[in-house]
């Protein structure tokens, strides 16, 4: 107990100063012991964690305020280039997945929390050109950005990256079982595979809500919940975030006993990239009938003061630097036509040609009808 | 009375009145038209239905469980006391998608549980599975809040005069008599406290439920966040929130009704009551309180520790030394060395002004008169209010000068200690209202100025219970990932976001960090509270 011991000693000596001490400082911030003497001071000399802030070499030097997502990364040196090109610092600031980072900056329209905006994808881009958060800039960069990916002809958002949203299967278990891996969402609701299914809330998770498009776009308004009722008879599992699914539930990955995961096409990549030691094959497959592609896009915030700089920073997310950096930062693909895949992507990445892919408006449409369809028909 | 006041009014009030006026004023003026119709929802009255009755029973289940262990706890002394109390606080600071992660592996088909069953009973052995079951809510809040009855309680029963209770054995009392004649009326205002504290917390439970109970069961916080994060419909959410606040009200008054006025009596030092276990009933009682711990808290956390330390074959330090190891250099990576120091940072800062604001209210409260006790209840007010809600309303409300606040540090200990201030006035008032009056009036008759009576009198007596709030304000404080969420993090991300951001990508070896990141917040919040409850402030029992 020489822990004890040294805690003790000092204490003991200044115990009756720290009495004395607190006593004060409790009687005097109360405002109620001496109404002449308020001291809300008391509270606001606590200063937040060690600065992190560089010198203030520039003092004229911009910063933006880069609004986006939790999933959002980039490398130090990568972002620096930027810095070193423009003389304009970028500030980070995430704010939850993609649906409550648009809804924040829409509810601070007036008071943006930021100049430029990344992360508004294809499920929430009609309401956020509906709200008209962002200002429009046609960056020469886009001649190099393939076509499709440009969603908004007015360009008030400008595509960054690509992504799809796929079923994963567990190549192991499939094997073992003799199983066919599912072909088609139709094969989901076979009874050959009950109970091997696990999806997530379309209401809580954002890949959860890509699925749900697809099926969706694959059985139509009229037919998809019955696609989801014959899913609820053979026993599919719902958990409400990604984490949960993959991590709990998916047995290739998990502790669970499901083969049939809501996941990415870039999640096997991941998995090569991100074990130790990396083994040649990912131990999860993808089944291409049954991805949805997402599509995410930066804009310029109505409201910033500095749309120069801003218009810079969308010209670099379009940057050969930028695009070659998307994959291994946030395992997406990059919309650029010549940007080089890491070898790790290029080996083991899936990309499907005829992924779902509704358009926008659309979504914006039909999105809260269809998740109450889906909760009452799949939950309730 | 002014500090309370002014920190409720601008970290609370403006910005739930702002986010709720913003929602009840779509077209620039009230219109309640939607409020019949979403109240007479059925899915909205089930939903409010489940969130009453899930927390009525979690709340019982707690004190059940809880009551005993902060007998235990406060009044016998054994060896690694200090070590249990600070352990059993570390589940407050877990962000639940860690816990539920440890509860869905013992609760499922292949939990230990079941794998003694098997053991025993062989084939015939039923595979218990309460994943996405109300039990397994029930269960996971009794874990999380263990601590709040044992901390409360404990903080008043520790200073209990034993000498009460053996008079009263002397003159011939069981023990039953005992505890249900003398014991039981001096702790009962403590034992209200903490279950209105306990109502509160589940009554709000959002993480548990989801992650536990399965997406088809939603409280009221689970419905208010989806309507304001994932829909914006600040119509709905206005009306939901509204619906939250009036029953949390409604428990408040009830709870208003049954605090009698405690009896003042003589209080004794914490460490003079404290006594080591002698006969073997008391020994069969502790051993049965120290069991219930092992189980249902060291148990799950035990379950994360295995896991951050299992590698692909066997076990090791793996995915420690890949955490400190060289980080791979991008933005949002985040040293886990600068996580730790910001949560504890923003932790000691929470800590400082909760004590600072809840002990200013404590005071105000435990005078005579409504406007204290009006404070009072009013600072309960936060817990019982959606995170979500609060966190929009920052957004909305503290963006324009003169409090223009987005962004600024300041805020993060600020909305975090809204969350430890009540729990600061819970611990500090049954204690400041049981100190003898007369003590006071002597002080006074001896000439001592009012600010001198407190600093002799009140402040030695109370110094223990508020080292015991610290403790586990700064808990609270650290644990905080509701409406901290929607503040700055970016520049200073704290060990739950890092754990989150883990959790989040694809890949064994994040899983693997993620765990150890969450073994390391524990370990770091248990030292950061033991010490906490090792400092002393003011000497009681001098008189």
């Amino acid at each position: 107990m020489s822990l004890s011991k040294r805690w003790t000693t000092p204490s003991a000596r200044l115990r009756p100063l720290a009495a004395v001490l607190a006593a004060t400082l409790v009687a005097v911030a109360c405002g109620d012991a001496d109404p002449a003497v308020e001291q809300p001071d008391a509270v606001e000399d606590e200063t937040g964690p060690g600065d992190d802030t560089p010198p203030e070499d520039l003092p004229e030097q911009v910063t933006l305020v880069l609004v986006t997502h939790d999933s959002f990364d980039v490398e130090e040196e990568v972002l620096a280039t930027f810095t070193e090109q423009t003389g304009v610092r970028v500030d980070i600031a995430p704010a939850g997945d993609a649906g409550a980072t648009v809804n924040q900056a829409i509810l601070t329209k007036d008071a943006p929390l930021g100049d430029v905006l990344f992360g508004v994808d294809n499920t929430f881009l009609s309401r956020a050109l509906d709200e008209e958060l962002f200002v429009a800039y046609e960056s020469p960069a886009l001649a190099d950005v393939d076509p499709q990916f440009v969603l908004d002809e007015e360009h008030r958002v400008t595509p960054v990256d690509f992504g799809d949203v796929c079923l994963n299967y567990d190549r192991a278990w499939f094997e073992e079982s003799d199983l066919e891996v599912p072909a088609s969402l139709q094969d989901l609701t076979s009874e050959t595979y009950a109970g091997l299914l696990t999806v997530m809330n379309p209401a809580t998770s954002s890949p959860g809500l890509a699925f749900l498009l697809a099926t969706v776009e694959e059985f139509g308004e009229d037919g998809y919940l019955d696609f989801w009722s014959d899913l609820r008879a053979n026993d599919v599992l719902v958990t409400d975030g990604w984490s949960e699914a993959y991590y709990e539930e998916f047995s290739a990955t998990g502790e669970g006993d499901r083969p049939l995961v809501v996941s990415y096409a870039s999640s096997p990549p991941a998995e090569v990239y991100f074990a130790d030691p990396q083994p040649d094959e990912p131990p999860t497959g993808v089944i291409e009938a049954s991805c949805f592609r997402q599509v995410e896009f930066a804009g310029i915030l109505q409201g910033t003061e500095h749309e120069d700089e801003a218009r810079l920073l969308i010209d670099f997310l379009l940057s050969r630097e930028f695009q070659e950096n998307l994959p291994l930062t946030m395992f997406v693909f990059p919309v650029v036509t010549d940007a080089q895949l890491p070898e790790v992507f290029a080996t083991h990445a899936v990309v499907p040609d005829d992924a779902y892919q509704l358009e926008p408006d659309a979504i914006g449409e039909g999105r809260e009808e269809w998740i109450d369809g889906w909760t009452r028909t799949v939950i309730r | 009375m002014l500090v309370p006041a002014a920190f409720l009014l601008v970290f609370f009030v403006l910005p739930v009145g702002t986010i709720l006026l913003t929602g009840l004023r779509p077209e620039g003026r009230v219109d309640l038209g939607a409020l019949p119709g979403i109240i007479g929802d059925p899915v909205v009255a089930r939903v409010a239905w489940f969130t009453l009755w899930q927390a009525a029973a979690s709340t019982a289940l707690t004190l059940l469980v809880g009551l005993p262990g902060a007998y235990v706890l406060a009044r016998m002394d054994f060896p690694g006391r200090n070590l249990l109390r600070a352990a059993i606080t570390v589940p407050f600071v877990l962000p639940t998608v860690v816990v539920g992660s440890a509860f869905l592996a013992l609760l499922g088909p292949r939990s230990p549980l079941n794998t003694a069953l098997v053991a025993v009973l062989g084939d015939a052995a039923p595979a218990l599975d309460l994943r996405r079951t109300v039990t397994a809510i029930l269960i996971a809040h009794v874990f999380f809040n263990y601590a709040v009855i044992v901390r409360t309680v404990g903080g008043l029963w520790s200073h209990l005069d034993p000498r009460l209770e053996e008079a009263a054995r002397t003159l011939g009392a069981s023990r039953w008599q005992v505890f249900r004649e003398v014991s039981w009326p001096l702790v009962r205002p403590a034992v209200s406290s903490a279950a209105a504290i306990v109502f509160l917390f589940t009554f709000t439970s959002f993480g548990v439920v989801l992650i536990l109970g399965g997406p088809a069961r939603a409280t009221l916080e689970v419905e208010i966040y989806r309507a304001t994060v994932q829909l914006l419909d600040l119509p709905l959410a206005s009306v939901l929130a509204l619906l939250q606040l009036a029953a949390v009200t409604a428990a408040l008054l009830v709870y208003g009704r049954l605090q009698r006025r405690a009896t003042s009596q003589p209080l004794r030092s914490a460490a003079s009551t404290a006594r080591r276990v002698r006969t073997r009933g008391e020994r069969a009682f502790l051993g049965a309180n120290l069991l219930v711990v092992a189980v249902l808290l060291l148990l799950p956390l035990a379950v994360l520790v295995e896991r951050s330390l299992a590698t692909g074959a066997g076990y090791g330090f793996d995915h420690y030394a890949a955490l400190f190891g060289p980080q791979r250099n991008t933005v949002l990576a985040i040293a886990p060395v600068d996580a730790i120091r910001n949560s504890v940072v923003y932790g000691l800062g929470a800590t400082v002004v909760a004590l600072v604001v809840g002990g200013c209210a404590a005071v105000a409260a435990s005078r005579p008169g409504w406007p204290g006790r009006a404070l009072d209840r009013a600072l309960m007010l936060p817990l019982g209010t959606s995170a979500a809600t609060v966190g929009f309303g920052f957004l909305l409300a503290l963006a324009r000068p003169p409090l223009d606040l987005r962004g600024s540090r300041l805020l993060i200990p600020a909305a975090q200690a809204l969350i430890a201030v009540p729990f600061v006035v819970r611990t500090l008032l049954p204690v400041l209202r049981s100190i003898d009056q007369r003590l006071r009036e002597a002080a006074a008759t001896l000439g001592a100025p009012p600010r001198r009576v407190w600093r002799e009198v009140d402040f030695p007596i109370v110094g223990r219970a508020a080292m015991a709030a610290a403790g586990f304000s700064f808990a609270i404080a650290v644990g905080e990932f509701g409406a901290t969420v929607f503040l700055a993090r970016g520049q200073t991300p704290t060990m739950p976001v890092a754990i989150f951001r883990l959790l989040g990508r694809p890949g064994v070896t994040n899983f693997g960090q993620a765990m150890a990141m969450a073994t390391i917040l524990m370990l770091v919040t248990a030292a950061a509270i033991a010490l906490i409850d090792r400092l002393r402030v003011g000497q009681v029992g001098r008189f």
